[in-house]
């Protein structure tokens, strides 16, 4: 690796430059832009602050919002290389991959390649259980093979270093750098990179392939600066494709009045119909913890997520568990244990996982029963709902599961998505992508 | 409305609090929750937490010299380490305001003629661009009095309590502090070898005693 191809496509303050390679290959700009001040790297406008310098002597201006990356004040100075940018290696649109796609994932593979080679916008929005990753295998392959770069943005690190072993095995000549905060490939050039949103802060008109993965996810739809990176890290004559499960309401009406371009697959892989939640009054859970119905439910099976709304409720609620069973556990986001726990439920040694929305996307148990305790909860939002339902019946063996919202009162957002889950079952079945 | 300065979520504050003239606080509760302040019995000289008031064994193995005391206000526990991390490595100046009423609190139940910041050795200054001690007195509305300067030396958070005993004295005075009683403010204490070395340089500047204050207790 020579420096020239790290620093191409990257911007960069001083302090993250060890030396300069070749400085007439640069041009640079200031951290911060003129007043109105908005950070050059992360986009904030209003998260600001300011302290007397003794860098540059005066009062200086400093972004707090990405400041766990390295500070950027008005006297720090970005620097952008401009030099010549690296070749590809002649193998790298290589394609190692045997599998065959589904009816539905053949044509959204074929509208991304497609949006790819005219660098257009498009939306695949597949429900949970479709592939998608293999959606992008051909696009990114012609990409490759172009001499293109190409980005796969996902909302958490968690799901990049899921995801880029998943390419590597099928570029294997184009490892992909994996970039997330602490990654060892963080100073790795690749035309294939595989990055958390807030990574992107740190590249400028890099790539002619952006793809963000789970765009309805958190914390990508709540923060204005992750958007304001995904555009500021590719290119302006770029493709930009969407992947979600769930698309939030706005997106699902502009694709129905096809005033967005989009693909959706109704259908799992494995062509059995999505589980259908059911729904069951359960009285003030807030009270009885576990209410009886709930109990029950847990007791008939072998293998279940029981979601909880807030940990503490969850926490009160372990002990009650814990005398059906005592290896039954609870996991939240800030959990030391939370990957081991995660893993011992996929071994089978935890039978029974309560959880709070930190595991509704992203993992798959096979043959795994769901239940949502006080699903009116306002953390249940119609695409959360949604995506805890696409936890079940994942697997080929175990098409089927049952799902249960337990609730005091019913709310919109549950009717929501117990009519999107039916919904796409009809179409499924219209389109010929369900064999029952 | 005014954001946490750390989890950027709203501060709650009552409307009739408000308008009787009370600061919003910088925190959310959820925030404010996570740190510890210090309480109960401790060690007269450092803040160290003990069963019984009194001197704890280091404090009293410590050979003496015109510095007095320590009143720690935190415990430093993981959060506080974050956030004094974030302030002063990260170099996130408004985190300064957290403490800046406690440590005006503090400061005027003291007896005390000048206050004075603990300096950074130049390049260290430059990389950091502020100096946390001086951050901490500005944002609790004091001023610090230029006494002391300090050469080119290694991190003291790297070394350990050994090293840092027998560390070798870097701060010299630049100013006059002739039987003044100092202040000094600073963001941890941890085994109290910087507090005694600096008080030995404001020794050398004419100072008759050193108290300190210190945002977080560290060690056990």
């Amino acid at each position: 690796m020579t420096n020239a191809f790290f620093f191409s496509g990257r911007e960069l303050t001083d302090e993250e430059i060890p030396s300069f390679p070749d400085l007439h290959h640069f041009t640079v700009r200031p951290g911060l832009s003129d007043p109105p001040q908005h950070c050059h790297r992360c986009g904030n406008t209003s998260n600001l602050s300011s302290h007397p310098c003794v860098r540059c002597g005066k009062r200086c201006t400093y972004c707090r919002n990405c400041i766990e990356m390295g500070k950027i004040s008005s006297c720090t100075t970005l620097y952008r290389w401009i030099g010549p940018e690296p070749a590809h290696s002649k193998r790298a649109g290589m394609l190692h991959w045997s599998g065959t796609l589904s009816a539905g994932q053949k044509m959204a593979s074929d509208n991304v390649l497609l949006a790819i080679q005219n660098r257009s916008e498009h939306t695949v929005w597949a429900v949970a259980g479709a592939g998608k990753t293999e959606v992008l295998f051909a696009g990114i392959a012609a990409a490759l093979s172009n001499g293109k770069r190409v980005c796969i943005a996902a909302p958490r690190a968690d799901v990049v270093r899921e995801l880029a072993p998943r390419f590597e095995k099928v570029f294997p000549d184009t490892p992909p750098a994996a970039l997330y905060g602490g990654s060892p490939d963080r100073n790795t050039y690749s035309p294939l990179v595989v990055s958390t949103t807030h990574q992107l802060f740190r590249f400028y008109e890099a790539f002619d392939v952006m793809i963000v993965d789970e765009v309805d996810a958190f914390p990508y739809t709540f923060d204005q600066s992750l958007q304001y990176a995904v555009q500021k890290a590719r290119k302006k004559e770029s493709a930009l494709i969407y992947l979600t499960a769930t698309p939030e309401p706005a997106w699902q009406a502009e694709i129905q009045a096809g005033s967005r371009d989009a693909t959706l697959i109704p259908a799992r892989y494995h062509r059995q119909p999505l589980p259908v939640p059911k729904m069951a009054w359960c009285g003030n859970w807030k009270k009885s913890i576990v209410p009886v119905p709930v109990l029950k439910w847990v007791k008939e099976k072998e293998k279940a997520l029981v979601f909880y709304p807030h940990i503490d409720t969850m926490d009160k609620a372990l002990p009650i568990f814990k005398e059906i069973n005592l290896r039954i556990e609870s996991v939240h986001a800030a959990d030391p244990l939370r990957k081991e726990k995660v893993e011992a439920m996929r071994r089978g040694d935890i039978p029974i996982l309560l959880t709070t929305t930190i595991l509704e996307r992203g993992v798959t148990f096979p043959g795994v029963d769901v239940a949502v305790v006080g699903s009116e909860d306002r953390v249940f939002t119609e695409s959360a709902l949604i995506q805890i339902a696409g936890r079940a019946g994942r697997s080929i063996n175990y098409p089927t599961g049952d799902i249960s919202f337990f609730h005091y009162g019913k709310t919109e957002a549950m009717v929501r998505a117990v009519k999107q889950i039916n919904e796409m079952n009809a179409l499924g079945k219209e389109r010929g992508l369900l064999d029952s | 409305m005014k954001r946490c300065l750390l989890c950027e979520n709203d501060t709650a504050i009552q409307s009739w609090r408000a308008f009787f003239g009370a600061k919003p606080p910088t925190l959310c509760e959820s925030c404010t929750s996570q740190f510890e302040k210090l309480s109960g019995p401790s060690c007269n000289v450092c803040s160290r937490t003990m069963d019984q008031t009194g001197i704890c064994p280091d404090c009293a193995a410590w050979e003496k010299n015109i510095f007095l005391s320590n009143q720690s206000l935190y415990r430093y526990n993981d959060a506080m380490q974050d956030l004094i991390a974030r302030f002063k490595y990260r170099g996130d100046y408004a985190l300064a305001d957290i403490f800046a009423e406690d440590i005006r609190k503090v400061a005027k139940k003291m007896s005390y003629d000048l206050i004075c910041a603990v300096p950074l050795s130049p390049s260290r200054l430059i990389e950091r661009r502020f100096n946390q001690s001086e951050a901490l007195i500005e944002m609790a509305g004091l001023t610090p009095a230029p006494l002391l300067a300090r050469h080119e030396s290694d991190k003291q958070s790297k070394k350990s309590r050994a090293e840092r005993i027998g560390t070798e004295q870097t701060f010299y005075p630049i100013g006059d502090a002739k039987g003044k009683s100092i202040l000094v403010i600073d963001d941890i204490y941890t085994t109290g070898a910087t507090i005694r070395l600096v008080a030995d340089a404001l020794d050398g500047a004419g100072a008759s005693s050193v108290k300190s204050i210190t945002v977080a207790r560290s060690g056990s």
